[in-house]
């Protein structure tokens, strides 16, 4: 359609300019076939070249340019401006996560809980070489693969209420992803993450709101994974208890 | 750097309907504790004698117990509509190396659901042995 | 320390989330609708029900559900007072209060089924 527009609402942040925060107007044509990055990118290259925000593979694979879009977490090259037009559309950074400068958050947090929980193959030791490949069969994949489909794009924990208040939460996308290494058999580091799982800021604190497998944009499920992790560490509890001399 | 921090909302599960639907079903459990209150007094009226039942009989037919049983009847299935939604979330089921499709565990909690509930019904119901 | 009490408290919160879903409705149904508004006079009579309720099996029923039914509300409603006024989440009294009370009404529930 010639001549259309959509209006953006964009948040901004530039503490050079001030220590608040403010949201800038910008009038884009609108296109059917435009997401909300393509917006984005319109507004760089033509209106604003000082926003400032994340992008790389605009497909949905890489986890980059994830932002609120009218309150909910999504990825803005997978949210395509139709869904919102005639409406403005309002863009802003991830929740809960601190701002560095515009639609970019700060990621710290989340990655240090990621290497809290090993999300790597642990074993006791290494097969040589000549003792060849890992095997395994489609149904042992099948057990983590799902949780292996997490590109780190925050969005569950943008959604997720727990996190907004207990920032200690380790969060969902960090316990799917322990998931996805405790349901590897190649794997043999179960009992070093469950220490950093079975704690109260860890799976604990997830009561099954569900919304970070609402807005998961790979369907990795987090909240199933949380749960599989508590009756996991419930049953590891019962063992410690009922079988307390078993070595573990 | 300086960091900005969005001040944190106080009333998040107010204004969004995925966070209010979230505490509703979390308070469900309220009313079944409260029903359960309930459900004790009613036995311990039972103990008492005929007419202590009787009276108690009356007291829940009363239009503000009858309307708390109401809500509570509510709660009560919406919490069991909730919980059979999330079992398999929480439980994968895999027979013979492939995972049992969610729909059928659905299906397997609301089939246990009514039968057993059926049964509780057959029992309570039949009256004087 | 790895698990602390919480798989305790939340295997509780389970079993009594799982017993509720499928006893709750059919008994509220049963005893607070249909007795006190007399639809089934025959089966709500006193002798009956007393009878019923008497049987060994039915009171290990109705302990087992109301027991884990005071722990599933302790378990949830302490996380809800946490979120919801955004309490810190480890806040020992809240804590201790709910699964106190369940505590309390396990043993009155106890009683009660004793001595019917």
């Amino acid at each position: 359609m010639v001549g259309a527009a959509v209006t953006l609402d964009v948040f901004r942040y530039r503490p050079e300019q001030s220590a608040e925060p403010s949201f800038q107007t910008y009038e884009i044509p609108y296109r059917e076939d435009w997401v909300v990055l393509d917006a984005l990118n319109y507004i760089k290259d033509h209106l604003d070249g000082s926003l400032a925000y994340r992008w790389s593979c605009r497909m949905g694979v890489c986890g980059s340019c994830g932002m609120m879009v009218n309150g909910t977490p999504r990825l803005t090259c997978s949210t395509f401006l139709r869904e919102f037009y005639p409406r403005a559309v309002r863009v802003e950074p991830l929740a809960n996560f601190p701002v560095a400068r515009d639609l970019i958050t700060v990621l710290d947090d989340f990655l240090e809980k990621l290497v809290r929980v090993r999300p790597w193959i642990v074993r006791e030791g290494e097969q040589p070489l000549t003792g060849g490949e890992y095997r395994q069969t489609p149904g042992e994949l099948d057990r983590y693969k799902q949780f292996s489909m997490c590109i780190n794009c925050t969005l569950c924990y943008a959604a997720c209420p727990i996190y907004a208040l207990e920032p200690h939460f380790v969060g969902p996308a960090a316990i799917a992803l322990a998931q996805r290494y405790n349901q590897d058999s190649r794997d043999e580091g179960g009992l070093a993450r469950l220490r950093a799982l079975s704690t109260p800021e860890g799976i604990w604190a997830c009561t099954l709101v569900g919304e970070c497998t609402t807005v998961c944009p790979t369907g990795v499920d987090p909240a199933g994974a949380i749960q599989q992790a508590k009756l996991a560490a419930a049953l590891d509890w019962l063992r410690r208890v009922l079988v307390p001399w078993r070595n573990r | 750097m300086k960091l900005y921090r969005r001040p944190s909302e106080f009333a998040w599960w107010v204004t969004n309907r995925a966070y209010f639907l979230f505490v509703v079903r979390e308070l469900t459990s309220v009313f079944i504790a409260g029903y359960g209150v309930v459900l004790l007094v009613l036995l311990q009226r039972l103990a008492a004698g005929p007419q202590t039942y009787a009276a108690y009989l009356r007291f829940l037919a009363s239009p503000g117990m009858i309307f708390f049983h109401l809500v509570a009847l509510a709660a009560a299935l919406y919490h069991s509509v909730t919980w059979f939604r999330l079992a398999p979330q929480a439980m994968p089921v895999r027979l013979r190396g492939r995972r049992v499709p969610p729909p059928a565990i659905v299906a397997a909690g609301y089939a246990a659901w009514g039968a057993i509930s059926l049964v509780v019904v057959w029992i309570v119901l039949r009256g004087p042995r | 320390m790895i698990h602390r009490t919480e798989p305790f408290w939340w295997l509780l919160f389970s079993a009594g989330g799982s017993v509720a879903a499928i006893l709750a409705p059919v008994l509220i149904l049963l005893t607070g609708l249909a007795a006190p508004l007399g639809w089934f006079p025959a089966a709500f009579a006193y002798g009956p029900l007393r009878g019923l309720a008497v049987h060994p099996l039915t009171r290990l029923v109705l302990f087992v559900l109301i027991a884990l039914a005071f722990f599933h509300w302790a378990h949830r409603f302490r996380y809800t007072l946490a979120e919801g006024l955004a309490l810190k989440r480890a806040w020992l009294p809240v804590a201790v209060a709910c699964y106190a009370a369940a505590v309390a009404g396990t043993i009155w529930a106890a009683l009660v089924l004793i001595r019917l």
